[in-house]
């Protein structure tokens, strides 16, 4: 905190001087105006005393800078004892002579007046106690209680007057407490005197709740968030609530986390969410929303990631017992010390000071997903805008912190799911629905990607069962009616199965029937084969004989010529051989 | 020695009175001079005045609670008694020391 004021202090024009109060250094761009007084006025109980002495002791530890408390109304000991239970340790503090505490009795009983005087004794306390802690910071709480000790109201303005100069003087930054006015912004109207800065805090119960506002009504020579701004008085002291980032430039991961479930990760571009991103789950009662949140957490942990488990409406060993029952056990992450729960009743505190725990949560266990389930529980806690605008400080939360965040969101009856999500649904990088299907008189849970930022998604609605080995998505069948679900797919898948070991039949027949074919045919071959081999003999042995014929007649004609004594040489003149 | 000589002063019945200022300055001058008078007037040789002033002693300031300056603190006899001003208003005085007008000293 103490780099990021500083940071802010050198960008504004006047010079700051940071508080280290979470979220009033970010409102007022820094800080306090350094060197000069400020004045933080309101009704009773509102907690000026506490910002004042936070503002005291953070400078004290934070920014070494040593400070002075004048307190006109509380004893030394009671406030030692009241900033105690802030975490603030006072008696040290002031051993190590940080902080100087003087408590200024003003006692209109015991003050006679019997002439002139001034409150030059005042100052001359104040001046030996900066002295002595050589102080930068001074509170002087509150500076009403000088107007029912001394009457004469004209010595006292101008002691103020010369007070508040003085102050400047010495160079340190002051902060004055007073009384809220009727008309005025005080009592008194010291805002008369204090003009460089003055902030306003509001304590008022609305509808059983204590609800605190702090504003910044004026500072001069700088810019500064003028609205209202819840803020809270924990165990840590004052927190300020605005937007925790004010401007949207959170830093977008490509990292991509899986949802537990290797086929939703699938459906989400391949890989399963983007680091940092907020992914909603919404649907009817008994979908499945807290099993799909169950699996992410465990995944997370399997990963050694810490995770941090919000819930709303089941006490820890509910959530534990109940994930057993799918095959999710939640209990050795939770004694590893990576899986934290956190349960509570909405309606127990006010929109502010679930933020606060939430945020404080987030800071001190530093998670790497949280899963908060569900958030509508939030919804009875206010009105649409503040629900709407305390989940988005929520989600601004993680997002700075590059926390995946997971929200189921119970959606009510009749409406269609989409409608009711309007208010957040749009801040949300993942949306997924969880739908009952019912259709031959069952119901089955089916699941679908309504959209998902930054990826290709699957738009199918898938079925999925809640079996003992956890969440189990279902292959799609599509038929006539769209995509079946439950018995009906079933009997697709049999019906299916039953075609495909009816076509295999066919085709091993087919093939049956052609090898035997050829075996016929074979045959067939063989037996012209042979014959044709016969008749080859046949006419082979035809056509010897007439060649051998053929040579005893030309032997027999020979011979014959012989005989006649015949010339030979004119018998082969003839030609005839 | 401040024990012996308040001692002394409750042994007879003598006013210890202290005067805080801050620093010599008229109104310092004037309150301590209104301060004489009237001890003079009402207890002659009955009081015993301890001037203090703040500027030479600023840690006292806090001790017994002084804002106003001037400031008067009758110590003795009791009850603690206070009044702030430059004591030029006798009337007040008078009453804030408890001192009956007609001079007797309680």
């Amino acid at each position: 905190m103490a780099t990021h004021a500083t940071k802010l202090s050198l960008k504004a024009g006047i010079e700051k001087c940071p508080t280290g109060i979470i979220g009033l250094d970010q409102i007022t761009e820094g800080g306090l105006p350094r060197g000069r007084p400020t004045l933080l006025c309101g009704n009773a109980g509102c907690g000026k005393t506490v910002t004042a002495m936070e503002f005291l002791v953070r400078g004290a530890m934070e920014f070494n800078e040593a400070g002075v408390f004048v307190a006109f109304e509380e004893t030394n000991k009671d406030l030692v004892e009241n900033v105690a239970s802030m975490g603030f340790d006072l008696k040290a503090l002031i051993a190590r002579k940080k902080i100087f505490l003087d408590h200024v009795r003003v006692e209109p009983s015991e003050i006679a007046e019997t002439g002139e005087y001034d409150l030059e004794g005042l100052f001359i306390r104040l001046g030996n106690a900066i002295a002595t802690v050589g102080a930068k910071r001074v509170v002087l709480d509150t500076i009403e209680s000088l107007f029912s000790g001394f009457a004469d109201t004209n010595i006292l303005r101008a002691e103020l007057r010369r007070l508040f100069q003085w102050l400047k003087e010495k160079g340190v930054t002051a902060v004055i407490t007073a009384e809220a006015g009727e008309n005025k912004l005080t009592r008194h109207g010291i805002e008369e005197y204090v003009a460089d800065c003055v902030i306003l805090l509001d304590h008022r119960v609305e509808e059983q709740n204590s609800i605190r506002r702090l504003r910044v009504v004026k500072y001069r020579g700088t810019m500064h968030g003028t609205s209202e701004y819840p803020f809270l008085i924990g165990a840590t002291g004052v927190s300020v609530l605005p937007l925790s980032a004010l401007k949207l430039d959170h830093k977008a991961s490509h990292q991509r986390v899986s949802s537990g479930i290797p086929r939703l990760d699938t459906m989400l571009g391949g890989k399963g969410f983007f680091r940092g991103s907020g992914v909603l789950i919404s649907g009817r009662a008994g979908t499945g929303k807290s099993s799909l949140a169950a699996h992410f957490v465990q995944a997370a942990c399997q990963r050694g990631e810490r995770a941090l488990y919000l819930a709303s409406e089941q006490s820890t060993d509910e959530v534990i017992r109940n994930m057993r029952s799918i095959g999710i056990d939640l209990e050795p992450w939770v004694k590893r010390g990576l899986l934290h729960f956190y349960a509570e009743r909405p309606g127990s505190f006010g929109l502010e000071k679930h933020l606060v725990t939430i945020h404080d949560l987030a800071a001190k266990l530093d998670p790497k997903v949280v899963v908060i389930d569900p958030i509508t529980n939030y919804a009875a806690l206010g009105t649409r805008g503040e629900v709407k605008s305390m989940i988005s400080r929520v989600m601004d939360t993680f997002k700075s912190r590059q926390i995946t965040a997971l929200y189921t969101s119970l959606t009510s009856g009749d409406s269609a799911p989409e409608l009711s999500e309007v208010g957040i649904s749009s801040q949300m990088d993942t949306w997924l629905l969880l739908r009952n299907m019912e259709s031959n008189g069952e119901r089955n849970r089916g699941l679908y990607v309504l959209k998902s930022r930054g990826m290709a998604h699957s738009n199918q609605i898938r079925e999925f069962l809640l079996t003992d080995h956890g969440v189990q998505l279902r292959d799609v069948y599509v038929g006539l009616q769209g995509v079946l679900t439950g018995s009906a797919r079933v009997a697709q898948e049999a019906k299916e199965k039953a075609d495909r070991l009816e076509r295999q039949a066919e085709v091993e027949r087919k093939r049956r029937k052609v090898a035997q074919k050829r075996l016929e045919l074979e045959a067939q071959m063989a037996k012209m084969r042979l014959e044709l081999e016969a008749e080859e003999q046949v006419l082979q042995r035809a056509a010897d004989q007439a060649e051998t014929q053929e040579k005893q007649l030309v032997l027999n004609r020979r011979e014959m010529g012989r005989i006649r004594g015949a010339d030979l040489a004119s018998a082969h003149g003839k030609g005839r051989a | 020695m401040k024990a012996a000589k308040k001692k002394m002063a409750r042994a007879h019945g003598k006013f210890w009175l202290r005067l805080y200022i801050a620093g010599q300055t008229a109104r310092s001058v004037a309150a301590l001079r209104n301060l004489q008078k009237i001890c003079d007037e009402r207890l002659p040789g009955k009081y015993h005045v301890e001037v203090i002033d703040l500027v030479k002693n600023p840690k006292l300031a806090a001790g017994d609670q002084i804002v106003a300056v001037p400031t008067l603190v009758r110590r003795l006899p009791p009850p603690l008694k206070r009044m702030i001003g430059d004591l030029s208003d006798t009337e007040s005085v008078l009453v804030g020391l408890d001192l009956r007008p007609e001079g007797a000293a309680s």
